[in-house]
């Protein structure tokens, strides 16, 4: 049996390397696809201590955070399509429309 | 043993792959690797014992959310190579609040896993053969103890389903 603090650090990892996507990239759909790395990055976590507490309410919640991304990815990629059909970009340095 | 060498080579395609997705150019390309990633999670959550959330995972983010992402990726145009970093100060600011939240997280957990026994590791998992049938276990908890989050969840994913179909619809009276 692996100790947790492996499982942690690899959720970490995944963490930090979604964060820095989303800080960097310019492209929308990457960016979205760096949150859900992070979202991903939290169930092994999640997972992980559920294992380790012998609990299974820790999975449920996962299963839940599945569910919220499913919503997220569905109502962001609405969101860049609306976007593109208005402005014929998908940057997000072009998206100042509230900027001044 | 072997819980380690799965537990090291999963670990290793989905970082690799995560670090490839965040750095290539071709918006396809970060997907695919994303579905790598993704994967390979699926993978650790097989070896943590979590049967129905390595089933879920793979037929929903990968089945479900990453086709989504590649169907919009396809049809937004992007022929233009965009300059992948924004500028040369973004990014080192991203450097170094990854660096420093990193650090911080990275020196949290060392340090309870220095003081064994109490703090955040008391738990001393069961082992595998003596654990109960892990979907039965899950329905139970979500359809008793978690009855109306889960209610909550199937709103939520409605709402997600009715905003999305509005928002990418094409406005005919405007």
């Amino acid at each position: 049996m692996m100790p947790i603090g492996h499982y942690l650090f690899l959720s970490l990892a995944l963490f930090l390397i979604g964060a820095i996507g989303v800080i960097t990239r310019r492209n929308v759909i990457i960016v979205l696809m760096s949150i859900e790395l992070i979202l991903n990055a939290v169930n092994i976590n999640l997972v992980a201590f559920s294992r380790y507490f012998g609990d299974v309410a820790g999975q449920v919640f996962a299963l839940f955070i599945i569910a919220d991304a499913a919503a997220e990815a569905a109502v962001g990629l609405g969101i860049i399509i609306a976007f593109f059909r208005n402005r014929e970009t998908v940057l997000a340095d072009e998206m100042d429309l509230l900027k001044w | 043993m072997l819980d380690s060498v799965i537990f090291y080579s999963f670990a290793g395609i989905a970082v690799i792959s995560a670090a490839l997705m965040i750095t290539r150019r071709n918006a396809i390309h970060s997907a695919v690797f994303l579905i790598t990633t993704l994967l390979a999670t699926a993978g650790i959550f097989l070896q943590l014992r979590a049967e129905f959330l390595f089933i879920s995972q793979i037929i929903l983010y990968v089945g479900g959310i990453m086709v989504l992402f590649i169907f919009v990726i396809m049809l937004v145009r992007l022929d233009v190579p965009l300059p992948q970093i924004r500028s040369r100060t973004q990014k080192w600011i991203a450097l170094l609040v990854a660096l420093a939240v990193g650090v911080e997280a990275g020196v949290v957990i060392f340090l309870a896993r220095k003081a064994p026994g109490q703090g955040l590791l008391i738990p001393n998992p069961a082992p595998a053969d003596k654990l109960p049938p892990n979907t039965e276990e899950l329905a139970n908890s979500l359809f008793r103890t978690y009855l109306l989050p889960f209610e909550i969840a199937s709103v939520l994913l409605l709402v997600a389903m009715v905003g999305a179909v509005v928002m990418a619809k094409k406005r005919t009276d405007a």
